[in-house]
């Protein structure tokens, strides 16, 4: 068949079942917009390819599908940079199209010429120039493989001008040629029994459960394994709803701002059972402090995650549901058996005294000024399992992740990894894209709100009900809170003062409905009533109280084992272990450096 | 620190050189030397890599390396069960005086004179890294005008290959 590689590329997105691209055109990339005219792709045009690539991640957190991205060259490339960097960090599936100059121009600083091949190779898993035209539909079913197999993450195709105007003779490729590529699926055999024999030697487990665990489609898997044995569940950031919070064997979030039971059960454990997590440095602290009992079995599809920041004792390689698959039956193997399982009733008593002695706290005063935990509370009793929340970066994502209560896998999205500030409206847009049956309630920063609203304009054209519930402190919260408690409350630069914009106001402009909320006894009405108006797109504007800080805390860089459940614990002045250099590690632990505070 | 040689099999795929680079850079690695070329295998090119690191974070580069799409095969070849070779081209300043005495230093390293002119003689010398170290120590005090050196390239002993193997089966079922 012989079709334009422009026509090629849309013809191949239908092959591999796209059903929205999510874009902005421009100059090199025009030849590939006018067949979508008469495609069944749908395309969402966003106001920034920034938003495309955030709402491209959105539609691919909520649906674990591909999210698809196109953009032009050079500005176009060059603004889906962080989106790229924000995917690569989650393992979010994308597939990214982007045009570029003619061949023969490429190299001469043509207009609108950047390298986005060079710019976007530490950002991306997989990227290509695309120079043959017949290479197109083989080139896009390769991106759409590598994108979602092994550990996911984005591929970029940058595609000159004339290949997209040349012909192409299409052929959908059946096999792909890919021999450098070949993702470890089952665990090996003798590994996993050892795995298994650790996990019913031990006294003092803690399943350490990871964004691989959702990536894989594991949480029945881990279920069962938790189950079977009785073994407390932490759910990082990344992996919240992989265990239902409300599920008595689930600790909750560990890390920086995590449960004070989660951090605590990790740094007393025997052994940690990891699945597709990655020793984040938030999750760790100090790495050397980090569970220091702890026998390590690490089961990763990523080789290169395991041993990279704490050394594995039982390395398994592989897809969490399969190796978790594996880990399950060598277990029901040992017990048939007749081996005996471990009796954890010891560690589930002091874990049970910890829950009850070291609950959040947040001191709402009837007649104080609204404090934005009472916020997220009562969200949280609107979130049902039918909901999708999106947050952005800062400590509404914080206080989102520690009160809200989550039911499945995907039911929580936000920006792990590379802690992108913004990351909130453009991927709550493509969430509701991909799950139009489901309420999406965005629950953003008014710093991270501020990053990308333009965004709003491409939920009301395309016609994309997202609620939005602003928690406004008029600052830049995180960033307020480290300059107070490492920084002697030397504030600088974290006024955003709360009514520029105004909220409301803004919301009409962009064609939402606006709403306020100032007091603590106003909040359950005016939730209500935002929820009240059906699937609309409402953005909420909830002024709180600038001072609450996010607690527990653990400074970085220091021990988890020096965990504050509240400012008092605070050393005033920078005095606290991590030297107060927001996200920054301590002098002498070398770490990778990942999500800022923000 | 130690050094360490590494033979990367690769898809002969442009930018391929970049990735590789690349991931040595931004994961801190100093690259003493790099030397690539074709291989038996057509569409196969060969790297080999020589690090001065510790062994846990060069296994960590290797699977960073190994993550690459059109990286097919990484092996590190130890330093006794592997032949390793590496070329130089120096030109030393001599002129009719000192000439032989540069012959006779290039004679005993078995380094041949590949070009001679009123005032420079060019010495072709390959050999293991120190051989060459050696050599150049003793041209040195004549005036080195230039020095070129390829990089080293090294294959392992005895009749196994690393081509072999299914790494380098170029089909897949998608």
């Amino acid at each position: 068949m012989q079709i334009s590689g422009a026509q090629a590329v849309i013809t191949s997105l239908e092959h591999a079942g796209v059903e929205v691209i999510f874009g902005h055109p421009g100059g090199a990339i025009l030849p590939a917009y006018d067949p979508i005219l008469d495609s069944s792709v749908r395309h969402v045009l966003a106001r920034h390819e920034q938003g495309a690539g955030h709402m491209a991640e959105g539609y691919a957190h909520a649906t674990g599908r591909v999210g698809v991205v196109m953009a032009t060259s050079g500005p176009g490339g060059c603004n889906l940079v962080t989106a790229l960097a924000d995917a690569m960090m989650d393992s979010v599936p994308l597939v990214v199209i982007t045009g570029q100059v003619p061949t023969a121009a490429v190299g001469g600083d043509a207009f609108q010429e950047a390298d986005v091949t060079g710019i976007t190779m530490p950002v991306t898993k997989h990227n290509e120039m695309v120079t043959d035209p017949d290479r197109i539909p083989e080139a896009i079913a390769e991106a759409f493989h590598i994108a979602s197999t092994g550990r996911p993450g984005p591929v970029l195709l940058d595609l000159p001008k004339d290949v997209l105007g040349a012909t192409c003779d299409f052929a959908w490729p059946d096999r792909l040629r890919l021999p450098g590529y070949r993702p470890t699926v089952r665990g090996h055999a003798k590994m996993v029994r050892e795995a298994a024999a650790a996990i019913l030697r031990r006294q003092r487990p803690v399943i350490y459960a990871g964004g691989g665990v959702i990536a894989a489609g594991a949480q029945d898997v881990l279920r069962q394994l938790a189950e079977r044995l009785d073994l407390p569940v932490v759910t990082t950031l990344m992996a919240r709803g992989a265990l239902p919070d409300e599920h008595p064997l689930c600790l909750g979030m560990p890390g920086m701002h995590g449960r004070w039971t989660a951090v605590t059960a990790m740094q007393r454990a025997d052994l940690l059972i990891t699945l597709g997590a990655r020793f984040d440095d938030r999750v760790t602290g100090k790495i050397s402090a980090f569970a220091p009992e702890a026998e390590i079995i690490h089961v990763d599809i990523d080789p290169a995650e395991i041993g990279k920041n704490r050394a594995a004792d039982v390395p398994v390689v592989g897809d969490c549901e399969v190796v978790g698959r594996q880990i399950l039956e060598a277990i029901e193997e040992a017990l048939t058996a007749g081996q005996q399982p471990p009796d954890l009733s010891g560690w589930w008593s002091q874990l049970r005294t910890w829950q009850a002695q070291h609950p959040l706290r947040c001191d709402q005063q009837p007649d104080g000024p609204l404090k934005p935990q009472t916020v997220i509370s009562a969200i949280g009793e609107r979130v049902d399992a039918s909901t999708v929340v999106v947050a952005g970066v800062g400590q509404h994502q914080m206080w989102a992740s520690q009160y809200l209560a989550f039911r499945h896998p995907r039911q929580w999205i936000n920006s792990g990894g590379l802690g992108t500030m913004g990351f909130c409206v453009p991927a709550a847009i493509g969430a509701k894209v991909g799950r139009a049956d489901a309420r999406v309630l965005a629950v953003d920063g008014d710093g991270s709100f501020q990053m990308t609203l333009q965004e709003l304009a491409t939920a009301t054209t395309e016609g994309v009900p997202v609620v939005f519930c602003v928690i406004n402190n008029g600052a830049l919260g995180m960033v307020r809170q480290w300059q107070e408690l490492f920084y002697d409350s030397r504030f600088s630069q974290i006024g955003l003062p709360a009514d520029a914009p105004d909220l409301v106001k803004l919301a009409e402009a962009f064609g939402f409905i606006g709403l306020r909320c100032e007091r603590p006894e106003d909040v359950e009405a005016t939730l209500d009533k935002a929820l009240a108006l059906g699937d609309a797109p409402v953005i909420v504007d909830f002024r709180v109280d600038a001072s609450e800080k996010v607690f527990p805390m653990i400074p970085a860089g220091a021990s988890n084992d020096d965990i504050m459940e509240s400012p008092e614990e605070c050393t005033p002045g920078g005095g606290s272990a991590g030297g107060g250099e927001p996200g920054g590690a301590s002098v002498a632990e070398p770490q990778p450096a990942t999500s800022e505070a923000r | 620190m130690a050094h360490h040689t590494l033979s990367v099999l690769v898809e002969d795929k442009p930018g391929v050189l970049t990735r590789v680079a690349g991931l040595f850079a931004r994961r801190g690695f100093n690259i003493d030397s790099l030397a690539v070329g074709t291989t038996e295998v057509p569409g196969v090119s060969r790297m080999t890599i020589v690090v001065d690191a510790a062994s846990q974070p060069l296994e960590q580069v290797s699977k960073q390396l190994n993550k690459l799409v059109h990286v097919l095969k990484i092996v590190e070849l130890e330093q006794d069960a592997s032949v390793e070779r590496e070329l130089a081209l120096v030109k030393v300043s001599a002129d009719a005086s000192t000439r032989g005495q540069v012959m006779e230093i290039a004679q005993v390293f078995r380094a041949s004179v590949v070009d001679v002119d009123a005032d420079a003689v060019t010495v072709e010398v390959t050999g293991s890294g120190d051989k060459i170290e050696a050599m150049i120590r003793m041209v040195s005090p004549y005036g080195i005008r230039e020095l070129v050196r390829s990089g080293a390239i090294a294959v392992g002993r005895g009749s196994r290959s690393i081509t072999e193997g299914r790494a380098l089966r170029l089909e897949r079922s998608a």
